[in-house]
């Protein structure tokens, strides 16, 4: 099986949650030992997020820190809404062996590929 | 109406300030009447990145807040010329990932300019700015002649 970090369907990750959340853009790679996600999550920091694994899909949160808003908008493009994304993971993954870091905004998940499908050279005799 | 700008929600308030380049984009729609300008809206490539930017404003300053997440401090430049400020940079892709395989990139790298025309006068030397969680916060603060000035008047 080719093997990847898969998104659900936008469309039902919308319906389920049109208002309360807004997809975050993400770049996700594979390296020979593992993959690598990262999410861009401006408004959150460390204490606001959250990553909840179950079966093989990671739920990735990002609750943004209450900003307090100055004055009156006089414009806006921002939308001030928590995150949420859905991932499938490759069974590949060793999923205890997951890191996560926080910097300005952008979270990085590490997922590694447990030792027995990394590839490997056998040596002859 | 299509545009080569940033789409905004239709419920949030446009700023009045934009009266003479909404003249100028809608003459730059009529040359992009056509499925370009659809594609052109929802693509990264032709309008790059435009980070959002949000603008408020109290008795005494006005702030901006832009969403600029993963950049380095240095790499983001901030400077006010005749009432407009303008905030620039450039976000660097990280070259750890150079013999990896890419699944999904939506994430923009790259230079990006947002200027906006400000209000009212600003002092030059009171601009303070400051970067954190991926957000740039600026804070202008607003001449004395701008400010909502109350006089009292004694009515005899």
């Amino acid at each position: 099986m080719k093997g990847t970090v898969q998104t659900e369907p936008r469309r039902a990750l919308e319906a389920r949650s049109r208002l309360e959340y807004v997809s975050p853009d993400v770049n996700i790679f594979e390296t020979k030992d593992g993959y690598v996600l990262e999410a861009e999550m401006p408004g959150v920091n460390k204490d606001g997020l959250e990553i909840t694994l179950e079966g093989n899909e990671i739920t990735i949160v990002g609750r943004r820190e209450n900003e307090a808003v100055p004055g009156t908008p006089l414009f806006r493009e921002r939308t001030l809404v928590d995150y949420r994304r859905v991932f499938e993971l490759d069974p590949a993954i060793d999923t205890a062996r997951i890191a996560a870091k926080m910097d300005q905004g952008v979270l990085s998940l590490t997922l590694p590929k447990s030792e027995r499908v990394k590839p490997r050279k056998i040596a002859v005799d | 109406m299509n545009s080569l700008t940033r789409w905004q929600r239709p419920e949030l308030s446009t700023w009045p300030g934009f009266g003479r380049l909404t003249d100028l984009r809608d003459n730059i729609d009529r040359l992009f009447e056509s499925p370009l300008a659809e594609w052109a809206r929802t693509s990264n490539l032709l309008s790059g990145w435009n980070p959002a930017l949000d603008l408020y404003e109290d008795k005494d300053n006005l702030y901006v807040k832009v969403e600029l997440p993963g950049m380095k401090r240095e790499d983001i430049d901030v400077s006010l010329h005749e009432g407009s400020l303008s905030i620039s940079g450039e976000r660097k892709s990280e070259q750890t990932h150079e013999d990896a395989e890419v699944y999904r990139a939506e994430r923009f790298f790259g230079r990006f300019q947002r200027t906006v025309t400000l209000p009212t006068p600003v002092a030059a030397d009171k601009v303070k700015a400051q970067y954190k969680d991926g957000i740039l916060a600026i804070t202008l603060s607003k001449t004395e002649e701008a400010k909502p000035k109350h006089i009292d008047v004694n009515v005899s």
